[in-house]
């Protein structure tokens, strides 16, 4: 119910509107609720919806960490 | 797919389970509620449970806002979805939701009923714009998440002029939840859920931030994760939590960084505030009760709020009284508990919100646990690692 999946924006529409795509199916959704926004950007959408930015950095940093912890796992 | 597939990766998985198991000390048990229903569904659908330590076990919370609605407000939306003015427009997971006496709203639309489903609020209104003779109501439910689609719903039905269209408001609230769990005099007198600690919803989080559930740490001296929902973001969550008890830490954690800042979305904090209010309480499905755990509309919306509007009544309404629901949103009880699972109720023929919902603790346990559990009992009760 609340979940929400990550899309990457293609073309910014006028009023806070967006073309998103999913694995190549394509969605116009509501950005009403994000703050600059450029084409190929990564969104989180929820019921038509997106509700923040997906940060490319971070997502690498949450990465790095899980490989370095499953490393550890691994000499244990 | 991008931000999906890299977090489900099985080796890894099984790595820092490895890591989990490593760390966990053998002298005590270790007991983590994940609060969502995502969580829920996530941690069945992937076996998680059989990659942890015995000694480190995770609890399904109350986290599904389907699951958590009261039989009395389905059996209001369902009253006035038969009145022949009405169009009641919802998202399809409340379709199914038993009502009273065997009644749901896909009964009531095959009935005659004119009841819709939509996917996002968007849809509702375009109904409501295009057929201006009927009433629509949105039918509205979901954590925080699914608030500010509907608040975005009525700031451009008023900006439209759309006179037809209503919300019948079930928004529900995360942190008074986790506070009713931990401190509620019914939860004392049941007593049986030791928690150690909380896996945070990360989509929710999107909105409201990391920065609520400070209390709860600093409070109940209970350590949170605020995690994602891919098997990986699941499992290096459960992996710091176990670090935060044995060093003695109870603080917020943020394992979601990609999507979730301290503050949350704050554009969409500011669009709800323009248009609810808290409730001063609000009755949830196993939980009771729940003191300001809800939004109503603020007052000067009153047009567009379908509880006022169109004088709705909420009876209390009683659940099946075999179904244990409740005990399993509290967390006491586990779906396999529940006398009627598997044989008068599954997913086909749903007794209880819980078996609906897949989200919900029994229909995950149905669609993804229950083998693995009879698998398990062979096992002779090792976890299969
Ligand atoms: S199995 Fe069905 S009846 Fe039993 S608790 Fe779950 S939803 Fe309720």
């Amino acid at each position: 119910m609340c979940l929400a999946i990550p899309v990457q924006v293609k073309e910014v529409l006028p009023d806070n509107m967006a073309k998103v795509t999913l694995d190549g199916v394509s969605k116009i959704v509501s950005t009403a609720l994000i703050d600059d926004l450029r084409p190929g950007d990564y969104l989180l959408l929820h019921v038509g919806y997106a509700l923040a930015k997906i940060d490319p950095q971070e997502a690498e940093r949450t990465l790095a960490l899980i490989r370095e912890a499953a490393a550890m796992g691994d000499a244990a | 797919m991008k931000y999906i597939d890299e977090y489900r990766d099985g080796r890894l998985a099984k790595d820092i389970a490895r890591q989990i198991a490593a760390l966990a000390d053998p002298a005590r048990s270790y007991h983590f509620m994940e609060f969502c229903g995502g969580h829920t569904h996530a941690i069945s659908r992937y076996g998680l449970e059989d990659l942890l330590p015995a000694n480190v076990r995770m609890i399904h919370g109350p986290g599904c806002p389907v699951c958590v609605l009261p039989i009395g407000r389905i059996d209001a939306a369902i009253a006035l979805a038969m009145r022949p003015e009405i169009t009641l427009c919802t998202y399809g997971d409340l379709m199914r939701v038993p009502g009273s006496n065997g009644s749901s709203l896909l009964k009531a639309k095959a009935a005659g009923a004119d009841i819709r489903m939509v996917y996002s609020t968007l849809d509702a209104l375009r109904i409501a714009e295009a057929e201006l003779e009927r009433e629509v109501v949105f039918f509205a439910i979901g954590f925080e998440t699914t608030t500010p689609p509907t608040a975005l719903a009525l700031k451009a039905a008023i900006a439209k002029g759309l006179g037809n269209f209503s919300i019948f408001c079930n928004h529900v609230l995360t942190p008074p939840a986790i506070q009713n769990i931990l401190e509620s005099p019914d939860v004392r007198k049941l007593g049986t859920i030791k928690i150690d600690g909380f896996v945070g919803p990360a989509h929710v989080s999107t909105v409201i931030g990391t920065e609520p559930y400070e209390f709860f740490a600093g409070e109940f001296q209970k350590p949170v994760v605020v995690a994602g929902f891919e098997p990986l973001d699941v499992i290096q969550a459960i992996l710091m939590l176990v670090r935060q008890v044995n060093d003695g830490r109870h603080e917020v954690e943020n394992q979601y960084i990609r999507g979730v800042t301290a503050l949350g979305n704050e554009k969409a904090q500011a669009e709800v505030a323009n248009f609810f209010e808290l409730r001063e309480s609000f009755e949830w499905r196993g939980l009771g009760e729940v003191p300001y755990g809800a939004l109503r509309l603020r007052p000067k919306y009153v047009a567009y709020d379908a509880e006022k509007r169109f004088s709705m009544v909420t009876p209390a309404a009683k659940d099946n009284p075999a179904c244990e629901c409740g005990a399993i949103l509290r967390g006491v009880k586990r779906p396999a508990d529940c006398k009627l699972f598997g044989t008068v109720c599954t997913l086909d023929t749903p007794m209880g919100s819980c078996m609906v919902s897949s989200e919900g603790a029994c229909a995950a346990h149905w669609t993804y646990g229950r083998f693995r559990e009879k698998a398990r009992q062979v096992d002779g009760g090792r976890a299969v690692a």
